[in-house]
């Protein structure tokens, strides 16, 4: 059968370039004259190749890839224990393998796996709601990559599996009773959970919320973060002119804060404009999870809007104060080889859900 | 089958004409949560970024700017404080301070810094307690090279950073209290200075000066504070500078000492305790000024520490006190010239009037006796000048009453403050029916003008005010303001319209004095016809000294005053030696300050004749310049 890429989801391609192009003009702007001043062009060579894997993946049909997926699942497992092994160690924590010249995050790409495994699963599944049974199977097999991905350590991108299981299973069905009896259960655990916590985690936990108490300590990006988006106000400072960020007071202002140095140069204004591109991108995925033929499409499409909008909400809510510190990228703006791949992956999976709208 | 039939309707609006392998529409309505879900999320966020950017930016825009700017202040050097000569008596030396950025402190690191630089702690926790909104706080002054050496090696960010050192200036005085009471000192402002309106444009941690010139020139003398702005880097390195906003320095203040004048009236109060005071009359320009014991000024600058402050304001001596404006004391004899000119210019005596001193007279009752107990005979006024015969003037102030010779007290000077230009002068007391009426409420008897006219009783005067006053008298009775900065024009306080052959009689009764083997001999000059007058007195009205365990205290103040040359004085100088005993034990004071005054101007018209005539003989300048050279001025803070 033919496809052709007039078929491809062209508002959703245009959404994340001008996405991307933001995020590649900022991480100019944010790195002039820092040791990362390259990040921009190695940036824009994700992005290109990052399209070529979309392109890739939107000819796969999903069918058969969600036929194969206990292969990608244990391939996955097998790639964070190698990870584990003999990954590098940068600030610490183990989450970079070298392949053929690149250093990849292995855990970015472990969502795709628990997106198509999840979306297998729950197609699967032919009653209406789900038993406990399958709750547990479920809750298994993302438990084991997120206790990998724990130990690395590196709790945020362990957490962005969660939405991706906790979308999939509402979308699915659960029962009000075990929604109750869940939301019970995790009120009781979250704090004795605290206590397993790493101490650079729970001093970010606290200087969340109380971030003046140890300005020069952990509380200082939160306070210098919130200090380069009040400083941007409405129109902000302009390209190049923002001192938080050129000054070094925001820390690593192309990645996780490339959005608070973004805040300082172009304001209320610019802020609006880019949220209102990820909104329109996040309702393009839903609305290609509407349109989907089948119940694995809309899962598929599901678990990546709730990937996308839970990144969102913790690396956006993080820049502005009102969520605690995790060290998650902004996609598609935050300058990153794995992560821009992996959200390229998933949008290649959404197309490929999109083509698969006209087949018999 | 109807139920069939309208579910395959519903399926056909959603997905029209498209074959389905199962039924994801069955999920719509959880989408549409989703798609809630992610709008709420949205506002959220906006909101988020509303607050910081619209609601309030200039608070995070300060915020930023206080990150990236750094300033230091540029201390501003107080103006030199000059003679009137241009030499300087009060220099600023370069020095290094240490302050504290308030966003930078650390309550746990002030021990330590305090224990460094031995500060004591509490006093340095409280100061930082109260900075409030000022960013930075200078904690120490006048650092030591050791201090300098520990405060660098632990300014960096890992230590200590609040700490930075500023270079300021140290004030510098002359040594051992040279001109001290003049000068002043200054010190950090206090907290009731900070209160008061009249330093509303002062700051915590502020110099301000605390006395003398220092404090009433203030004002003039303290400079505009700059500020050195750096863009800094959040490792605090310094990228660039960003403005800088130059001190600018106080202004000079030009006197009317003369430190050769200054000079030796300080050494001639060597080891006495008293003051000396230099005026020129014809304008009320203060020559010199001398108040001991003295204080060394240099141990105030600065941040005095409570050790060495207690040490000088609980001394018994007070040196702290300027005794040549605020030592109030019986005139004794001094006064005697005036009783006389307010005799003559009345009537109630003239040149010719004789009295008979037998060693001591009755009055209403009372017996008042003569200093000298053999008598002296039958008195007149030159004569009673020239000897101070008690009996003479307690004959004139009973003709006068009290009320007629307190209004030519009072034309002199007495009773009211001379308004120099220096903090805290003390007024002086005239007795008179109304003063008596408003101190306690009773009415002046007779015999108590007796006392008076001698100048005893409770009449009191400090040595500026018997300078001034007896200085305008020997000019006729021209009282001018007297005051320490040069630019201030003559001020002419009172004017008598005194006959001048009254005033011609007084003043050769003062020459008599001091040349015609009268009590003020020594106060004898070559070439120079010095007047002078003697005065013993009494302490029994001082109450305060007569309590202390001091003991010299009860022992006679000496007083002379002397002014020179007859005919159109041109300095008067008064001395206080308390506890002298004898007012010529006073007069060697006022002598050398004189001869120091006639040497200068001889040496000065003898420059100005060798360059008029360059090519003349050249005079021999060593008898012209006896004393000077033997004295070995102490120069204002020494040759360090």
């Amino acid at each position: 059968m033919y496809r052709s890429l007039r078929d491809l989801d062209w508002p959703l391609l245009i959404v994340t370039l001008a996405l991307c192009t933001l995020g590649v003009l900022q991480i100019y702007s944010a790195t002039l004259g820092t040791k990362w001043e390259d990040a921009w062009w190695k940036q824009i060579v994700w992005v290109a190749s990052g399209l070529v894997m979309m392109w890739v993946i939107a000819t796969f049909d999903y069918h058969s890839l969600l036929g194969r997926v206990i292969y990608f699942y244990i391939g996955a497992v097998a790639l964070l224990l190698t990870t584990a092994v003999i990954g590098n160690k940068v600030f610490g924590s183990t989450r970079w393998i070298h392949v053929a010249g690149f250093t990849l995050q292995t855990s970015e790409f472990v969502k795709i796996v628990l997106i198509l495994l999840i979306a297998k699963y729950l197609t699967d599944i032919k009653a209406e709601t789900l038993e406990w049974k399958d709750l547990a199977k479920l809750g298994g097999f993302v438990a084991i990559p997120m206790a990998l991905v724990m130990k690395e350590p590196d709790l945020g991108t362990a957490l962005t599996y969660l939405p991706i299981l906790v979308c999939g299973i509402l979308m699915a069905g659960l029962r009000w009773k075990y929604l109750l009896i869940i939301g019970s259960i995790l009120l009781v655990t979250l704090p004795i959970g605290y206590h397993f916590l790493k101490p650079y985690q729970k001093d970010r936990l606290v200087s969340f919320i109380y971030p003046d108490r140890d300005p020069k300590g952990t509380g200082f990006q939160v306070i210098q973060s919130r200090i380069a988006v009040g400083n941007g106000g409405m129109w902000g400072r302009g390209a190049k002119e923002s001192s938080q960020t050129h000054l070094g007071f925001l820390p690593v202002p192309h990645t996780d804060f490339i959005f608070s140095s973004f805040a300082e140069e172009h304001g209320f204004v610019g802020i609006v404009i880019a949220l209102a591109l990820y909104f329109l991108l996040i309702m393009q995925v839903v609305q290609n999870a509407q349109t989907a033929t089948d119940k694995a499409g809309l899962y598929i499409c599901m678990g990546v809007a709730a990937l996308l909008l839970f990144h969102v909400l913790v690396n956006v809510g993080m820049v502005v104060g009102r969520m605690p510190i995790t060290g998650i990228p902004l996609p598609l703006m935050s300058s990153g080889g794995s992560d821009t791949w992996s959200i390229f992956l998933m949008l290649g999976l959404v197309n490929s859900v999109r083509l698969r709208r006209f087949v018999n | 089958m109807a139920i069939l039939q309208s579910e395959h309707r519903r399926d056909e609006e959603i997905t029209p004409d498209r074959l389905l392998r199962d039924k994801p529409n069955s999920a719509s309505g959880k989408v549409a949560v989703f798609q809630y879900l992610t709008a709420a999320v949205f506002v959220f966020l906006v909101s988020g970024f509303w607050k910081l950017q619209v609601q309030n930016p200039d608070v995070y825009s300060e915020a930023a700017e206080r990150n990236r700017i750094k300033s230091t202040p540029i201390l501003a050097p107080r103006g030199k404080i000059l003679d009137r000569d241009g030499r300087v008596i009060v220099d600023n030396k370069a020095s290094y301070s240490l302050l504290l950025n308030r966003d930078e402190i650390k309550p746990e690191h002030l021990p330590a810094i305090a224990e460094a630089l031995q500060l004591d702690y509490s006093e340095l926790a409280k100061k930082i307690r109260r900075m409030g909104n000022t960013p930075q706080i200078i904690i120490k002054d006048q650092l030591t090279r050791d201090e300098i050496a520990w405060v660098e090696s632990h300014q960096d960010s890992e230590t200590y950073p609040e700490m930075q050192l500023i270079k300021a200036w140290r004030r510098q005085y002359p040594q051992d209290g040279f001109a001290a009471h003049v000068a002043g000192y200054v010190g950090e402002i206090s907290e009731a200075e900070l209160d008061s309106p009249q330093f509303i444009d002062y700051h915590q941690g502020d110099i301000i000066g605390k006395d003398g010139l220092e404090r009433e020139y203030d004002h003039t003398l303290r400079g505009v504070d700059g500020q050195q702005r750096v863009l800094v880097d959040n490792m605090g390195r310094e990228r660039q500078t960003d403005t800088t906003q130059e001190a600018v320095p106080g202004k000079d203040l030009h006197t009317t000492i003369d430190l050769d004048l200054q000079a030796v009236a300080e050494l001639s109060m060597e080891g006495k305790r008293g003051a000396v005071v230099a005026l020129d009359p014809r304008n009320g320009e203060v020559l010199a000024m001398v108040s001991r014991p003295a204080f060394d000024p240099n141990k105030f600058t600065g941040r005095i520490t409570r050790d060495d402050w207690n040490e000088i304001a609980n001394d018994p001596h007070k040196p702290l006190m300027n005794r040549a404006i605020q030592a109030e004391l019986a005139p004794g004899s001094t006064f005697k010239p005036i009783t006389a000119l307010a005799g003559l210019e009345t009537g109630v005596i003239d040149a010719t009037t004789q009295f008979h001193c037998p060693g001591g007279a009755t009055f209403y009752g009372h017996y008042f006796g003569c200093w000298r107990k053999g008598g002296h005979g039958t008195v007149a006024l030159h004569y009673g000048i020239e000897q101070s015969c008690d009996v003479f003037f307690y004959n004139v102030a009973n003709r006068l009453g009290i009320d007629r010779l307190a209004q030519y007290a009072e034309l002199a000077g007495f009773g009211h403050k001379t308004g120099i230009d220096l903090p805290n002068e003390r007024e002086s007391t005239m007795p008179s029916t109304r003063w008596k009426m408003r101190m306690f409420r009773q009415k002046w008897y007779a015999g108590e003008t007796i006392s008076v006219g001698i100048g005893q009783g409770a009449i009191t005067v400090s040595p500026l005010e018997l300078a001034a006053a007896l200085g305008g008298l020997g000019v006729g009775g021209h009282w001018y303001q007297p005051h320490l900065v040069k630019t201030t024009p003559p001020k002419l306080l009172r004017e008598g319209n005194f006959n001048p052959e009254n005033v011609q009689q007084v003043v050769s009764g003062m020459y008599a004095v001091v040349n015609e083997g009268g009590t003020g001999h020594v106060a004898q000059l070559p070439n120079i016809k010095v007047c002078g007058k003697t005065g013993t007195a009494q302490l029994a009205s001082n109450q305060v000294l007569k309590g202390t365990k001091l003991g010299q205290s009860m022992k006679d103040n000496a007083w002379f005053v002397g002014f020179a040359p007859m005919e159109g004085p041109q300095i008067v100088v008064a001395t206080l030696f308390e506890n002298g005993e004898h007012g010529q034990y006073a007069a060697p004071m006022v002598r050398d300050v004189m001869k120091a005054y006639f040497d200068k101007k001889a040496r000065a018209a003898e420059a100005q004749n060798a360059r008029l005539r360059p090519a003349g003989p050249r005079v021999d300048s060593k008898a012209a310049q006896p004393a000077m050279a033997a004295l070995a001025v102490p120069g204002p803070g020494g040759g360090e």
